[in-house]
């Protein structure tokens, strides 16, 4: 952290804020503790306790000492890579929980324990999705957007504590929703699994992050908005919309767990899907595109291809995206025209998806050379290339005739980690890489041969594990519609699962290839933390006013 | 930023003239190829709307103009096959099982039919072959709990075992250890005797007081040379097949913690068609009974 003396501008208005949000916070929780029956609730109620105790206590410590006070004229870097380290912990921690699972289902009988609970495959599954979706996209997209708007803007976060608070709060929510699936806390909505008084917290850290985003935004210094700023506040909003109308519940009592969904039946069906195909829009594919627009050009020191296109795809991506969820649910109770409307939204999102690939592909004319030279660059163009398979394959799989075979198959699994490992994990990778020594102020990484191992590790486990899924997939699609002469189905769903076996001891090999690469990646991080720092920071100031009236 | 960038690309396509942290956008067009194609796909999403059920109104939604319909394609598939089965599924169950082992097509129904239901609902438990594990009886050798008649087996599946079907198979073995019926030391001396049972060595002394305490405790249900019997769903001690185990720890836990497995009722989840065909499954598959 950048914790230097400097004047002051007068009164530190956040720090009271904030003090005052974080006492109330440890009142109602200190009530919510002494007045619940439930045990889970209470250990919840005395995590909020801790959580807003140890961070008034750090509130008071700045409030009462202005040297400790970041100084205002600098971009905001320390919570930047406050983000960084987190991203790369949860991302480990998130793979490995995978590796687990996959494990479990290669071998059900090795990773089996009835007497640990809380390491059932229907805890930990929901432990790996929220783990690498919200704990590492989610730190990757908050470090990312606060790291892009800061210099594309030429203005310093807005709200002086504000993003800190946005990111420690944010791990809060992890560490409940984390904590809920292992005790068994769960409201068993997919990727949508924490408890109301968790969605509470997570809507109020959300709605902090769109004033800091978008505060930022209003006191820029450049006349346009550049187009990752687009995409980022795309998906703040979007989330925010997404995850309040989806997590619509009422709660037992204001002192227990559990809560009611506000729908039921089909209606719950399509609102749980339209929440999940969105999230997978709007969390995993719309701000990546945004982190795009800023590394891919940046490492490449290449112009965006074409602005036009990235208008035109921007606006049709997040208008036909949000269309697109009913085709999860291909022949069940939701109504036909439902699907179709589901269906032909998602083949009309083919090729705005596939803007955002044309857009990063093509800014690299001109430097393909260094696709040999700079393995970063490589890994951008490898996610790039991922983004536009999956983006394709997905289209493809809500076609209602395709769905029939696909639904409910390892194929939708290898589809949903094209994008995942592919995609979301190379993209990210990328810009770590470009991050930690532009944040830590280190002339390059502590050694490109590292980042070739993580990129070759790393792409030959995502491709054995999408190929075995594919595989695995078709096969017990097709086993599952198989008729015999007489017109039963020739085979029980015991035997399906059998016959996946040998597929599923590849996937959980190019699971730990996967994880052995990021493995690599963190130590790389790590070394490059450690090295000398190189020249002096004043690149990192922010540009002067009358700098920027030059513009 | 500062220094002046020249405003083309390698190709001569201008730059939009903006700058953000030194990234600047070319202004090239919309790839030809990506328009048309993106058109091809608006295109062939409206001519599929005006085909197939597309968009709501007030009350009700537009049909298309094929009239498909999901709903009416899977009714009628169901009332064709509720149909093709129905006929063959009373021939089923007016025949008696001889018959259908004597008719070539009634049986080879009879068993499709049945390993069908069987793997979905039997396997779970009696094993995808119907071998069997601990605690759930093998079902392909001629060792029967309830009876291996077709007719028995029949109504073992139609009523279950300790299920909640008033007609159930039911019987209990005590927890003779557990509830303090037997002392441990009475445990052990029965478990040497019903050890002795198959044939296999074991200490006197200890069977031998073994014995009186099986004939005041055991014999009721598993009779008084320990062959077992229907009637109470009681296991032959006798021979080389044990549900819970063969060894005298596993049989020792059994009279001590008297286990009582529980097959459920199957009447009100499969038609009666289907029920048959399972009853000709199995005993087909099965050693026979007696």
């Amino acid at each position: 952290m950048s914790v230097t003396t400097s004047a002051e501008r007068g009164t530190p208005l956040d720090a009271v804020i904030l003090a005052v949000g974080l006492g109330l916070g440890a009142f109602l929780s200190l009530l919510m503790a002494a007045g619940t029956a439930d045990p889970l609730f209470r250990i919840h109620a005395y995590v909020f306790l801790a959580a807003f105790t140890l961070g008034l206590g750090v509130v008071v410590v700045r409030l009462t000492d202005p040297a400790r006070r970041e100084d205002g004229s600098r971009y905001m870097d320390g919570v930047v890579r406050a983000g960084v380290v987190a991203s790369m912990f949860w991302g480990l921690a998130g793979f490995a929980v995978g590796c687990l699972i996959a494990a479990q289902l290669a071998f059900p009988n090795l990773f089996y324990f009835p007497d640990l609970p809380w390491t059932n495959f229907g805890r930990m599954r929901p432990l790996h999705t929220s783990a690498v979706i919200f704990a590492f996209g989610g730190n990757v997209l908050i470090a990312s957007s606060f790291y892009v708007v800061q210099r594309t803007c030429k203005a310093r976060l807005f709200g002086g504590l504000l993003p800190w608070f946005v990111f420690w709060g944010y791990q809060l929510f992890i560490v409940l929703a984390a904590t809920g699936y292992l005790m068994g806390v769960t409201q068993s909505r997919e990727y949508a699994e924490p408890e109301w008084y968790v969605d509470i917290w997570l809507t109020i850290v959300w709605v902090a992050y769109l004033l800091a985003f978008l505060g930022t935004i209003w006191k820029r210094q450049e006349k346009h908005i550049y187009v990752a700023n687009w995409f980022y506040l795309g998906f703040i909003v979007t989330i925010a919309l997404l995850h309040v109308v989806n997590n619509l519940a009422i709660p037992v009592s204001a002192f227990a767990s559990h809560s009611y969904s506000l729908f039921a039946g089909v209606q719950d069906a399509l609102t749980q899907w339209w929440y999940g195909h969105n999230a997978v829009g709007f969390l995993l594919t719309v701000p990546f595109l945004a982190m795009m627009y800023y590394f891919v050009p940046k490492r490449a020191e290449r112009p965006v291809y074409s602005y036009r296109l990235s208008i035109v795809h921007f606006w049709s991506l997040i208008f036909i995206y949000i269309w697109a969820g009913p085709h999860h649910l291909h022949y069940t109770a939701l109504p036909q025209w439902a699907q179709t409307l589901g269906m032909t939204f998602s083949i009309m999102l083919w090729m705005p998806s596939w803007g955002g690939m044309i857009n990063g592909l093509m800014t690299l004319s001109g430097a393909w050379d260094k696709l040999r030279t700079d393995p970063v660059i490589r890994m951008m163009v490898v996610a790039l290339a991922f983004y536009g398979m999956a983006t394709f394959e997905g289209p493809l799989m809500s076609v209602r005739a395709v769905n029939a075979l696909s639904h409910y198959t390892d194929w939708t699994i290898g589809h949903v980690h094209a994008g995942a490992l592919g995609w979301v994990g190379f993209i990210s990778f990328g810009a770590l890489y470009c991050l930690v020594p532009w944040l830590w102020n280190k002339p390059g990484l502590y050694s490109i041969k590292l980042v070739e191992w993580h990129f070759w590790i790393a792409t030959t486990g995502t491709l054995l594990y999408i190929c075995s899924m594919w595989v695995s997939g078709i096969m017990e699609g097709l086993m599952w519609r198989e008729y015999t002469s007489e017109g039963f189905l020739a085979y029980s769903f015991v035997e399906t699962v059998s016959a996946k076996h040998v597929s599923n001891v590849i996937r959980l090999l190019g699971g730990l290839m996967f994880l052995g690469g990021a493995g690599v990646m963190a130590f790389n991080l790590w070394k490059t933390i450690r090295m000398p720092s190189a020249a002096p920071e004043a690149a990192r100031l922010v540009a002067q006013p009358a700098l920027a009236a030059a513009e | 930023m500062s220094e002046p960038h020249d405003d083309k690309d390698a190709g001569g396509v201008e730059t939009t003239g903006h700058e953000w942290d030194g990234i600047r956008e070319l202004d090239n067009p919309l790839p030809r190829w990506w328009l048309w194609v993106w058109y091809a796909t608006i295109a062939w999403a409206l001519v599929y709307w005006v085909l197939m059920p597309a968009w709501p109104g007030i009350s009700g939604y537009t049909r298309g103009l094929i009239g498909q319909s999901d709903r009416a394609d899977v009714a009628a598939e169901l009332s064709r096959q509720k149909a093709e089965r129905g006929v063959i599924g009373a021939k089923l169950l007016a025949a008696t099982p001889e018959q259908i082992e004597r008719d070539p097509e009634l049986q080879a129904y009879a068993l499709a039919a049945g390993q069908a239901a069987f793997g979905d609902n039997c396997a779970t438990c009696h094993g995808s072959g119907g071998a069997g594990a601990k605690g759930y009886p093998n079902l392909r050798d001629d060792v029967w709990l309830w009876g291996g008649s077709p007719e028995q087996i029949e109504r073992t599946i139609r009523v279950g075992v300790r299920s909640s079907h008033p007609d159930t198979h039911t019987s209990q073995m005590p927890a003779f250890g557990r509830d303090g019926m037997l002392q441990p030391a009475q445990v052990s001396d029965v478990t040497e005797y019903v050890f002795s049972l198959s044939h296999r060595d074991v200490d006197k002394a200890k069977a031998g007081r073994g014995a009186q305490i099986f004939a005041d405790n055991c014999a009721a249900c598993h009779g008084p040379t320990g062959k077992g019997g229907p009637e109470y769903g009681a296991p032959d001690l006798t021979d080389a097949d044990w549900l819970y185990g063969a060894d005298r720890d596993s049989i020792q836990t059994q009279v001590w913690n008297g286990r009582n497995g529980v097959m459920p009722t199957w009447e009100n989840r499969l038609d009666p068609a289907t029920i048959r065909a399972l009853a000709v499954y199995v005993h087909a598959n099965s050693g026979g009974g007696r």
